[in-house]
């Protein structure tokens, strides 16, 4: 008995360790998830009683909708123009944060402000920098003699905004990310780099970049998921009006969604954009996966 | 729809959440209301009442426990968007909603649609009630089949709010009498909008389509429904709206603002539009947004007569589980003496048309309006309004019709493009 209660702790306690989480992820992460595909087949309006099964016409709507299509467009433009510039930033930033510096700790500190801002401030915010008649961007504008741009009204200069306040949020995270990982590869490597007269921005590209190549790839990631659901930005950029400007013209993936489930209340058809968004990101996943798959064989 | 655990790297909002959390909540039907339903007189009633934005409640929950000493009153305020959004996913999850429900104007017609979801006020006193408002605001929170899910708190009404400097720079009269005289209707208004252009004083008539349009759609008999129908394209009230605001930009009187933006708040400041539609609530905005703008404001009749912009009702959603207290307690927080105490606490303009004598709105002047009598202006828009249906798909049809003014004012389309686009956009809300 006393040996069959020891081999049950040694094999069983594990699993009831771990087992809260997945618990709560059956709770709140796998049933929801199941629950929103149910939802999905029916003509479900938020609050009336009788859902009506419709099969798979949800799908069929949504996938001849041209307003998913832009907000897909529009979203992945966005993911484009505001993860690029942001991880080329925060290497750099981390590079320079992992120089020695004086009161290093409040530098880190500062890198990383923006992101514990809240993203409703900074986007009301951003919406007046970028504001057509009295914004700070325009203003410098004009004392060049450049006249004015409407960002809201175009969709290149409004998605750049958007990017914009992306890039403020996100850079300085991604930099301590990388600041982290940065401080792991030995120090000797850069003394000998040194010594053979490698200047410091070749110690970046030749040194650290390859050292740190793994977590560059999970930022990727995160900045991929992270980019899917983007929303707060563009709803308030737009004066929280759901459209996300008068063509549409930066309306994501996530307003899209919020636009049909909350405003519209047809939760049927939102739960059938969350599905298709679900399964745009699992695809977005596998790519990643392939592409860091074979940089490992590499 | 969380798709991967991300440690706290990301707590991104997502909006699918939202969907999950609400079938959790399926789930987890925690008893919603702690109370049991069995009120002996001895035990206390607690009643719950979520509003959202300034309803000036506070004081008078006090008086009403003073009063009924068995009934204790919870108070929920939340942000108006976020309110109504919360009311919906309660009603669809049949928990979590408060006893009484405060509801906006703009989302009333998506709860009229489903009367169910309440008590009907016609079998817990509203019938007797019916005559303290005007019709169009006891129409408004009723459901096409006749159940009135709501009683009216505040209404919007609707006047003008014009520049007085500006004006006088224009050569135009300053005084409001005779500024109301200068449009008795929104032809008239675009005309003075041109003369006003003419004489080139620096400033624009008009901020842009978007409180034109809305207060023009509210003059007219049949707006966005007719009965449970939305008729856009085939009754002339969306068009007639649409013609004229296009009008006023085609003139070049829109200073091309969007609503609600910094630019807009930023120009009330400054002067860059000289008129602007104003619903009662609009005065505490343009306060608020342009302090030191006091005394170059004042307010004219609206063109087209009457006319209401915003307002509320208080229902009572079904889930509540002690209708009789929750009934008296609303019947008295909108009746008139309630009104006007809220009205002279915080300026929520009062919905029953019996205040319009009394001298507490009679006499109102507002001093940052060089002192308009304006509660004599917006009762006069209250009671020659005329009621209009407001359906479940109002504020999204809504929102198609200003965007095509925006793609007009900002040169994407030609008007003619635009209205087939706001119609196409219109079939797909339905």
């Amino acid at each position: 008995m006393k040996n069959f209660l020891y081999r049950m702790d040694l094999k069983g306690s594990p699993y009831l360790y771990i087992a809260p989480f997945f618990l709560v992820f059956a709770a709140f992460g796998l049933f929801p998830l199941v629950y929103t595909g149910w939802v999905s087949l029916h003509d479900w309006e938020l609050i009336s009683d009788d859902h009506t099964w419709v099969g798979f016409a949800n799908y069929t709507k949504l996938f001849g909708d041209t307003y998913f299509w832009n907000a897909l467009w529009n979203t992945l433009s966005i993911w484009v123009m505001s993860t690029i510039p942001q991880l080329l930033m925060a290497l750099v930033l981390a590079h320079v944060l992992n120089q020695r510096l004086r009161a290093p700790t409040f530098w880190r500190m500062t890198a990383l402000l923006p992101n514990i801002t809240s993203v409703a401030a900074v986007a009301l915010i951003f919406a007046q920098i970028f504001g057509r008649d009295y914004g700070l961007v325009n203003y410098l504008l004009g004392v060049f003699g450049l006249g004015h741009i409407d960002w809201q009204s175009g969709t290149a200069s409004s998605q750049i905004a958007i990017s914009a306040m992306i890039i403020w949020r996100w850079t300085g995270n991604n930099a301590l990310i990388y600041l982290a990982a940065m401080q792991a590869v030995p120090r000797d490597l850069y003394a000998a780099a040194s010594l053979d007269g490698a200047s410091s921005f070749q110690q970046l590209t030749k040194i650290t970049i390859p050292a740190i190549r793994p977590t560059i790839l999970f930022t990727v990631i995160i900045s991929t998921i992270g980019g899917m659901q983007v929303l707060a930005e563009p709803l308030l950029f737009g004066g929280a009006s759901p459209t996300g400007g008068s063509d549409r013209q930066f309306q994501t993936l996530s307003l899209y969604l919020y636009e049909v489930g909350f405003s519209r209340f047809d939760f049927g058809y939102a739960s059938t954009a969350a599905w298709a968004m679900f399964g745009i990101i699992v695809i977005a996943a596998l790519i990643n996966y392939l592409i860091t798959s074979r940089l490992r064989r590499s | 729809m969380r798709l991967i655990n991300d440690g706290g790297i990301r707590r991104r909002r997502i909006v699918a959440v939202a969907g999950s959390l609400l079938a959790a909540t399926l789930v987890m039907t925690t008893a919603a209301c702690g109370s049991d339903s069995d009120t002996a007189s001895n035990e206390k009633v607690k009643l719950t009442v979520a509003t959202f934005g300034e309803f000036g409640y506070k004081a008078l929950y006090t008086e009403y426990m003073a009063a009924h000493p068995n009934i204790e009153i919870v108070e929920r305020i939340t942000k108006t968007e976020d309110h109504q959004k919360n009311l919906a996913a309660h009603l669809a999850t049949n928990s979590g909603a408060a006893d009484i429900e405060a509801i906006e104007e703009g989302w009333v017609g998506q709860f009229t649609s489903q009367p169910g979801k309440f008590y009907d006020w016609m079998e817990y006193g509203g019938a007797e009630l019916k005559s303290a408002w005007p019709a169009w605001k006891w129409q408004q929170a009723s459901s096409p089949d006749g159940k009135v899910i709501g009683l009216g708190t505040d209404v919007g009404g609707m006047a003008m709010c014009y520049r007085k400097d500006l004006f006088a720079k224009a050569g135009l009269p300053t005084d409001r009498a005779e500024v109301s005289k200068l449009w008795p209707t929104w032809d008239e208004f675009i005309a003075t909008g041109v003369k006003f252009e003419a004489a080139k004083p620096g400033a624009k008539f008009m901020d842009g389509p978007a409180v034109m349009y809305r207060s023009i759609l509210g003059q007219q008999p049949v707006g966005i429904y007719d009965g449970d129908k939305v008729v856009v394209d085939s009754a002339p009230g969306v068009k007639t709206a649409w013609d004229l605001t296009i009008k006023a930009m085609n003139a070049g009187l829109s200073a091309k603002i969007a609503a609600w933006t910094p630019d807009w708040n930023t120009g009330m400041a400054k002067g860059t539009f000289a008129t602007l539609a104003c619903p009662s609530w609009m005065m505490a905005y343009i306060q608020t947004q342009a302090k030191d703008t006091a005394g170059k404001w004042d307010i004219a009749d609206v063109p087209g007569g009457g006319g209401n912009w915003g307002g509320s009702f208080l229902t009572l959603p079904k889930q509540g589980k002690h209708v009789k207290e929750a009934s008296e307690l609303a019947k008295w927080l909108v009746a008139p003496e309630q009104q006007a105490k809220v009205f002279r606490a915080v300026g929520n303009f009062p919905s029953t048309v019996s205040l319009y004598e009394d001298s507490v709105i009679k006499d109102f002047k507002n001093p940052f309006f060089s002192d308009a009598p304006v509660g004599a202006i917006f009762s006069k828009s209250v009671k020659t309004m005329v009621p209009q249906y407001m359906g479940p798909k109002s504020g999204d049809v809504n929102t198609a019709v200003i965007n095509g003014l925006t793609r007009v004012e900002q040169g994407k389309q030609t008007p003619d493009e635009a209205w087939t686009q706001v119609l196409k956009d219109v079939k797909a809300l339905l």
